[in-house]
């Protein structure tokens, strides 16, 4: 084999890697721009805001079937379950000292104090309205 | 515990929640529906303690356990008459637990899995500011609100000349502030927002009167929803989203109904100044020297015990005056003579979404002998006797038929058009609207002044007799 023979081969041989490199080199840019459009639909924000839209048209939808007699005990237990702060309270919490721990604490505490109570005048309500209990709370047995 | 786990566990309590409130849709189902709330808040509680980095249980805890005994005891020891205050001081402290868990994102930022390339990112910054000032907002509100209901603060709105261009001089400052700390990420710009917000939460309450509470306590309720969304956005919980938009869109329905029961908007609500004694006066002049027909009784009781029909009309001077115990005994023992007794509720009669139906239950009337206006407003025409406890605007006929009335549109209790009205009343004074009602001088009418509670004692030992 002569030498300008084998020269020739090795020349052909680097253009057609560095073709399969530029596909290669195409196709990966493809895929990552593909990446790219699936990322922008779940971005964090635009899940979070597609989630919250849509818990507002179920609430928009339960909250009308609510009979107007129970619109008290309604406040009192969503006022309870907004008290679900709690969990963001409990992870300021995790440092365990510092100023944001003690704000995660003190926001335990309220939000705490939310839950029980809360949970517990709807029980309270809740109890008049199905006649269970005579007149005051005696017999009303819950727990958060 | 992972993050897929924990997020499939945190839909299960948010479903809990949509349950608990899908329960309220009757009486039957309602405890159920509690039920599935507690469970939820349950299940929300221990995912959270149970999430990697979550180490300094013994405080938490205590703290939840410390909560938990203070809370307990509140709602054990409190009166069913004062609930709109205990709720609306129970809305003050998701407000305030909104705005610490955000100082607490912004100090650790890392802690809640915040930080971009550089510093905080830009929409977590938003989301903090915003959950910050709407808590502020929603904690000093609901302070008002409190006050107000519990009579430490006069009921008369308070305002001062150019209140609203202050308040909207406030709303603008609040808004810079906030688009500059997303811009720098500085804290100082962080505590203003809070504190202004805060400021502003005061001034937009104080103006607002009394009667307009139902209004604004499911305002605060519906704003202390949105502040938990916020803080969901800023930590990405999807729990604290839902649950935030639940409560949120709950509180602005109840807002709306309240509003579309007096006729007026919820900005004329906010505006407030409704019901100053300067503002209302027309239509009431030379009313004094007209006779009334005031009566006794055991004028009263003569009439109850020898009609066939009766609806009792409440409204708030039942819920001051205690009276739903009496008048559940005289509704007894009408219905022994075999009068036919029954209910009537105005969707803004009392201080809350439905709080006569509440103080009713409380004094064991059956859940059945309750009617809501659209329900009975057509029966009062076949009605012989129609007994109004307390209440006064909600009954007014100029409602109906005085374009000039300041209450004029307000749908009302058609109790005109019965045979014989009592009204148990104070005195001779005007309702909230501070618009005199027409019907105390009609020939059908008795007044029976005195303490509601007394009166229907007085009637009922009539009745024996």
């Amino acid at each position: 084999m002569s030498k300008e023979l084998v020269l020739e081969k090795v020349s052909h041989l680097k253009g057609l890697l560095n073709e399969v490199s530029a596909d290669i080199n195409s196709i990966s840019s493809a895929t990552r721009s593909m990446k790219d459009v699936t990322m922008d639909v779940s971005d964090p924000i635009v899940l979070g805001l597609t989630v919250f839209v849509l818990a507002i048209f179920v609430g928009y939808y339960v909250v009308w079937k609510v009979t107007p007699a129970l619109h008290s005990p309604l406040m009192a237990v969503t006022n309870a379950i907004s008290s679900v702060i709690v969990v963001g309270a409990v992870i300021a919490c995790a440092p365990g000292e510092g100023a944001a721990a003690i704000f995660g604490y003190v926001a335990v505490l309220l939000a705490s104090i939310n839950i029980f109570g809360g949970f517990m005048v709807t029980q309270r309500m809740l109890d008049m309205f199905s006649g269970k209990s005579k007149g005051a709370s005696k017999t009303s047995k819950e727990k958060g | 515990m992972t993050g897929s786990l924990a997020s499939i566990l945190y839909l299960i309590s948010a479903i809990s929640f949509i349950m608990a409130l899908r329960g309220l849709s009757s009486a039957k189902t309602s405890l159920a529906g509690n039920m599935y709330g507690i469970f939820g808040m349950a299940i929300a509680v221990l995912t959270t303690l149970l999430l990697p980095g979550i180490s300094s249980y013994l405080p938490i805890l205590a703290m939840i356990g410390l909560g938990g005994v203070i809370g307990i005891v509140i709602a054990k020891k409190i009166d069913m008459t004062a609930l709109p205050q205990l709720v609306a001081a129970f809305h003050s402290l998701v407000g305030l637990a909104a705005v610490f868990v955000a100082a607490a994102a912004l100090l650790e930022p890392g802690n809640f899995g915040l930080l971009g390339p550089s510093g905080i990112k830009k929409a977590s910054l938003l989301e903090m500011g915003l959950g910050a000032a709407i808590g502020a907002i929603t904690f000093s509100g609901s302070l008002v609100a409190f006050a107000k209901l519990q009579g430490i603060l006069k009921g008369k709105p308070l305002s001062f000349s150019g209140q609203h261009m202050f308040n909207a001089v406030l709303g603008i400052i609040i808004a810079l502030c906030l688009g500059l700390f997303v811009w720098t990420g500085s804290e100082n710009l962080f505590w203003t927002v809070t504190a202004v917000a805060f400021f502003l939460g005061f001034l937009l309450i104080l103006p607002i009167g009394g009667a307009d509470m139902p209004v604004i306590v499911s305002m605060l309720n519906s704003y202390s929803g949105w502040a938990a969304a916020g803080i969901g956005f800023t930590l990405n919980n999807h729990l604290l989203m839902i649950t935030g938009a639940l409560v949120g869109a709950s509180g602005a329905i109840l807002s709306y109904i309240m509003c579309k029961g007096m006729n007026r908007s919820l900005l004329n609500v906010i505006l407030g100044g409704f019901g100053n004694d300067t503002g209302a006066v027309a239509g009431s002049v030379d009313t004094e020297d007209r006779p009334v027909k005031a009566s006794s009784a055991e004028d009263a009781a003569f009439l109850l015990s020898n009609s066939q029909s009766v609806i009792v009309v409440p409204g708030y001077g039942m819920a001051v005056a205690q009276a739903q115990h009496a008048l559940r005994e005289v509704a007894d023992s009408l219905k022994k003579h075999g009068v036919q007794l029954r209910y009537a509720i105005h969707p803004v009669a009392g201080r809350m979404p439905g709080h006569m139906n509440v103080l009713l239950a409380e004094a064991n009337v059956p859940y059945e002998d309750v009617l809501e206006l659209e329900d009975i407003n057509h029966d009062f025409g076949t009605t012989d006797v129609v007994m109004v406890i307390g209440a006064n605007d909600i009954t007014n006929p100029a409602a109906k038929t005085d374009p000039q009335s300041p209450i004029y549109g307000m749908p009302i209790l058609d109790v005109d058009k019965s045979k014989t009205v009592l009204f148990i009343k104070r005195s001779m004074g005007t309702g909230y609207s501070g618009v005199q009602n027409e019907l105390f001088f009609r020939d059908n009418t008795y007044m029976l002044f005195g303490d509601a509670k007394k009166v229907c004692e007085d009637i009922l030992k009539a009745m024996a007799a």
